[in-house]
């Protein structure tokens, strides 16, 4: 039986996620299609909207930045009421889980590198780390782990002038474990609270983990420790920690595998059903069919079977560089690889990069342009097709990563691609 | 004899290692002074060839000979720096039957083992190769590491009572009534192991004797030491390309008499692309160019074929110290001689007290080191035996690999068959420490206790550590393991000190990485800024920039709002809601 609805959704990220909630809210069907796990799951899980525009300066308030951003910004493109309407959005799908929204404000959270980073909005486990709070902290690593050391994040946090008192300890984590165990594994034991062997006795390991920590708290009256704190039952494993502890404890945000960042897939995909959103996972997307400037179908590969896929409009939410959504070729230069949409890029690959690491990359600008309707533009600077829109990293033009503000960029063009998108598949339908 | 010679021998690559530790085997006083790392110059920088002979079996047979003796004297001494890959010279249609017929009769001639494999045969070995390959001759060709190989040689001399000393540029050499009598250093950070943020100090090194030993940069040294006669080093640019495995398991060379992109030399977990001949005038300021990489694998896949749509992780760039003696006039950089001169200077420019050793080639560098000592030692008249042929380097003792290695220390067999294979005789020294020992770089499946062990052989410098231990070279670039490699140093070294290291580490990889950026190695590179910049706000770190932060400017949560308004009020609920 053919494939058939009003909006189809390419790519299961923040973007693609909140693009066909969206337009599932328009009353369309929306079907979203997903290969790959998204990257999401690799993020930190902090939802950045505008940390930084050019200067190192952190930016406090980044809707009183949106104006000074360059004309072809998405940003721009997109509009502030659309930032607004995007983390509106989301305040929703994540409930309490989250933090931020009761302010325009950006929040400084320490990350893993012992650097603060503006963000709009932190996972509520994340909450009592938050840089502007004079409580004393205390940062525990473990030695057992090596992606941070306690007491060289807090020198560094130190450093940065933070207005509180921090100090670092390196623990060992309660229980046996192989030489090589990775975080998953000290998540598990935490999430099930697995009896450990602890000081001659037998505990569970979220009491174990607090007796090993508590001779170091001293004045501290917030603890940070690595995002590992279970998986589902995070906030269980938080607050039982607390008790013991008699602090906050917080979890530090960290890189893949990123706890944080699963979660908040796990929560994004639970939205995504309860608005009534089909989802096709694991089968990619390999071509399309178009008659003139619309769209008819996408062709999904199915285990080496073609399938159409047909739909009034289309939402390409592949994602960057990093979700493969824009691809490269030593000879070909930089290309889209679904719809072939225009990518702006210079002709000689020794012109992507920046000679410093941290330089003006512009490879990270590398992405879709898009018109006020997140439609991809050609060349010309003419819609690629009426019917497809792009939302998240495909879309180019800023540098997100150096402004943090990849997350509020995939939102504002989420929801104006998925509400375009659902309102223009109803106009289809009257007319046919 | 109290009154033992002190010789200071300039240049920390492999022949100045191999230099001090004869010497100092052989009971003279030794310091050994480099401009960067170990390793810093050429012999950082060639891809990793142990040399059969069989390149140079037609063109220039007396360094093919060289090759050969050598080749053997260290899969002997310097077991654990080397693998027996085996060699391949590879003839396609288009390369001359009278060539092939010269390398075979010359690896003949030089006492070079030499098979000839049918085109099948070839591909039985090398399934990637062409399919529309003639032929190959088999030569014993091998894959050896430099930085491991001189790190050895300079741990045996230090053993031996020597002095290195790393990060000491010469800034002069020390002269009196014309006899070159020791030289000037700047130690960037202090004499002894690098430490980032320690000021530099200048210290005037007396000596009895002087060799210098800087390849490519020896003509800089001739002229601190005012020769008359200038050091004609012809430097060579070369470009090398890694790729992100090892499409070949054999060192596969073009079978013609010479040209640029014919080599592919297994090494590690990746293959190495090699390379191309073009003179330059500054061996550390040359352009690196795109023409270059191109051309390694365009040209390259007409013998692997696979290598044209593969993943390059890098490129890099070395400079040859060829040297020609003067009146010679090869027009072509290209023909320049392999071999090794040294130079007397008291003869040649009538100034005693120094010999420079120039030209020749790392797999060579024990001979040329034995022979510099011969000089050296007949200066003083002493007569001692060169016995670097025979004792083997630290880590190549008697050893035989114990499976228990693995269970003993806890590491995954894979992980810990990597280590034993790195560390050799050394690794129950290096992995026996106290406390759990983590890997730290997954790609090169490198420990906690081999980042210690590198760290208290080089001190802060991070890419000495990585040299020693191959940590941040693999695919994914040191994304996953700069700074768990930073967080390594903490221990030792305070917070200023680690990030310094960090971010020179990150900004050294990102160099080579550049040339790769296309492809899979660009959305490889794009994951890194991400987690680098998103992720950890490393870019904008306030700590390490000039940046300006009004912390009250920021929300400070909504457990401190609740409470009036003022942060930093005990709300035992801290930040949270809703989860209690």
């Amino acid at each position: 039986m053919a494939i058939r609805e009003d909006v189809i959704v390419i790519g299961g990220g923040l973007a693609g996620s909140v693009a066909a909630i969206e337009a599932a809210e328009t009353g369309a069907s929306v079907r979203l299609v997903t290969y790959k796990k998204s990257t999401l799951r690799h993020a930190s899980g902090l939802i950045d909207v505008l940390g930084y525009n050019g200067s190192d300066d952190p930016i406090a308030d980044p809707f009183a930045a949106l104006d000074e951003l360059p004309d072809d910004h998405p940003y721009s493109v997109a509009g502030e009421a659309a930032v607004r309407d995007g983390l509106d959005r989301f305040d929703e799908i994540v409930g309490d889980s989250y933090q931020g929204g009761h302010t325009d404000t950006n929040a400084l959270i320490p990350t893993f590198s012992g650097a603060v980073k503006p963000t709009a909005r932190y996972p509520a486990g994340a909450a009592a780390g938050i840089a502007s709070d004079d409580r004393p902290m205390l940062v525990v690593g473990f030695e057992a782990m090596t992606e941070y050391n306690g007491a060289m994040v807090a020198d560094h946090l130190e450093a940065a002038g933070v207005p509180f008192d921090v100090e670092g300890v390196e623990c060992s984590f309660p229980g046996e474990y192989v030489n090589d165990s990775r975080v998953t594994r000290f998540a598990k034991r935490l999430e099930i609270n697995e009896n450990v062997d602890y000081d001659g006795q037998l505990m569970g390991a979220r009491e174990a983990l607090a007796a090993e920590i508590e001779p170091h708290v001293g004045d501290a009256q917030r603890v940070g420790l690595p995002a590992f704190l279970g998986d589902d039952h995070t906030d269980e494993v938080r607050t039982d920690l607390e008790r013991h502890l008699g602090v906050d404890v917080f979890e530090i945000p960290m890189g893949p595998p990123s706890y944080p960042g699963i979660r908040l897939s796990d929560h994004l995909k639970d939205a995504v059903d309860a608005a009534g959103v089909r989802i096709s996972a694991g089968n990619p997307v390999v071509g399309f069919e178009a008659d003139d400037s619309e769209i008819q179908s996408v062709t999904v590969d199915s285990k080496g079977r073609e399938v159409p896929y047909h739909a009034e409009e289309f939402i390409l939410a592949t994602g960057g560089l990093v979700g493969k959504g824009i691809d490269s070729d030593r000879e070909e230069g930089v290309n889209e690889p679904i719809f072939d949409c225009h990518i702006p890029h210079p002709e000689d690959r020794y012109d992507w990069f920046d000679e410093q690491a941290f330089g003006d990359q512009p490879f990270a600008h590398f992405g879709v342009r898009v018109d006020e309707t997140m439609r991809p533009l050609d060349a010309d600077d003419a819609p690629e097709f009426d019917n497809l829109r792009a939302a998240g990293g495909v879309i180019g033009g800023g540098d997100t990563v150096a402004e943090k503000s990849q997350s509020g960029v995939s939102l504002a063009t989420a929801v104006v691609a998925g509400e375009r998108a659902g309102e223009q598949a109803a106009k289809h339908e009257v007319h046919q | 004899m109290n009154n033992k010679p002190h010789i200071v021998v300039i240049g920390g690559g492999s022949t100045g290692c191999g230099i001090a530790r004869d010497l100092a085997m052989r009971g003279l006083e030794v310091t050994l002074v480099e401009q960067g790392n170990l390793t810093h110059g050429t012999t950082g920088r060639m891809h990793g060839l142990l040399h059969s002979g069989g390149r140079y079996a037609v063109a220039d047979q007396i360094a093919a000979e060289e090759c050969i003796d050598e080749n053997r004297i260290l899969r002997d001494i310097a077991s654990h720096c080397v693998e027996m890959t085996g060699g391949l010279f590879v003839k396609r249609p288009e390369d001359t039957e009278e060539y092939f017929q010269k390398k075979l009769e010359g690896c003949k001639e030089c006492n070079i083992p030499a098979e000839v494999l049918s085109a099948e045969e070839a591909r039985e070995i090398e399934p990637y190769l062409a399919r529309d390959i003639d032929k190959a001759i088999k030569v014993p060709d091998g894959a050896i590491d430099p930085f491991r190989l001189c790190v050895a040689n300079a741990a045996s001399a230090e053993e031996h009572g020597a002095r290195i000393e790393t990060h000491a540029p010469v800034v002069d050499i020390l002269k009196e009534d014309g006899e070159v009598v020791g030289v000037e250093v700047e130690h960037e950070t202090g004499p002894g192991k690098r430490v980032h943020r320690e000021p530099g100090t200048r210290e005037e090194i007396h000596a009895d004797y002087v060799v210098n030993a800087t390849g490519a940069w020896a003509g800089r040294i001739g002229e601190m030491a005012g020769l008359e006669q200038e050091i004609a080093v012809r430097p060579g640019k070369g470009v090398m390309t890694i790729m992100n495995t090892r499409q070949v398991d054999t060192v596969v060379n073009r079978c013609k008499p010479k040209g640029d992109a014919d080599i592919v030399v297994p090494h590690e977990t990746t293959a190495i692309l090699g390379t191309t001949d073009v003179e330059v005038d500054d061996p550390e300021d040359y352009p690196e160019e795109q023409w270059e990489v191109d051309l390694m694998i365009d040209t390259l896949s007409e013998l692997v074929p696979i290598l044209k749509e593969a993943r390059t992780i890098r490129s890099f760039w070395g400079v040859r110290p060829l040297y020609e003696p003067p009146d010679t006039g090869t027009s072509d950089s290209t023909d320049i001689t392999r071999r090794y001169f040294l130079l007397d200077h008291e003869n040649r420019d009538n100034v005693k007290g120094m010999t420079s050793i120039v030209g020749g080639k790392f797999t060579t560098y024990r001979l040329m080191a034995e022979e510099i000592s011969d000089h050296v030692c007949e200066k003083f008249g002493i007569d001692a035996e060169c016995e670097t042929a025979d004792v083997p380097l630290p880590g190549s003792e008697d050893f035989t690999i114990l499976d228990d290695y693995m269970e003993q220390y806890g590491i995954r067999s894979p992980i810990g068959r990597r280590s034993t294979q790195r560390l050799g005789s050394r690794t129950d020294e290096v992995l026996d420490i106290d406390g759990p020992n983590p890997t730290v770089c997954e790609c090169e499946a490198v420990t906690r206790a081999e980042i210690k062990d590198g760290i208290e052989g080089s001190g802060s410098d991070l890419n000495a550590v990585r040299l020693r231990t191959r940590a941040s070279m693999g695919n994914c670039q040191g994304a996953f393991c700069c700074h768990r490699m930073a967080a390594e140093l903490y221990d030792e070294y305070d917070e200023p000190i680690a990030y310094d290291a960090w971010d020179e580490l990150y900004q050294e990889r990102w160099k080579g990485e550049r040339h790769a950026l296309w492809g899979t190695q660009l959305s490889q590179a794009a994951l890194k800024y991400s987690l680098h910049a998103t992720t950890m706000n490393r870019d904008k770190d306030a700590a390490t920039t000039d940046a300006v932060v009004d912390f009250a400017a920021f929300d400070s949560g909504t457990a401190a709002g609740a409470a009036g308004g003022a942060a930093g009020t005990a709300a035992t609920d801290g930040g949270r809601t809703g989860d209690d």
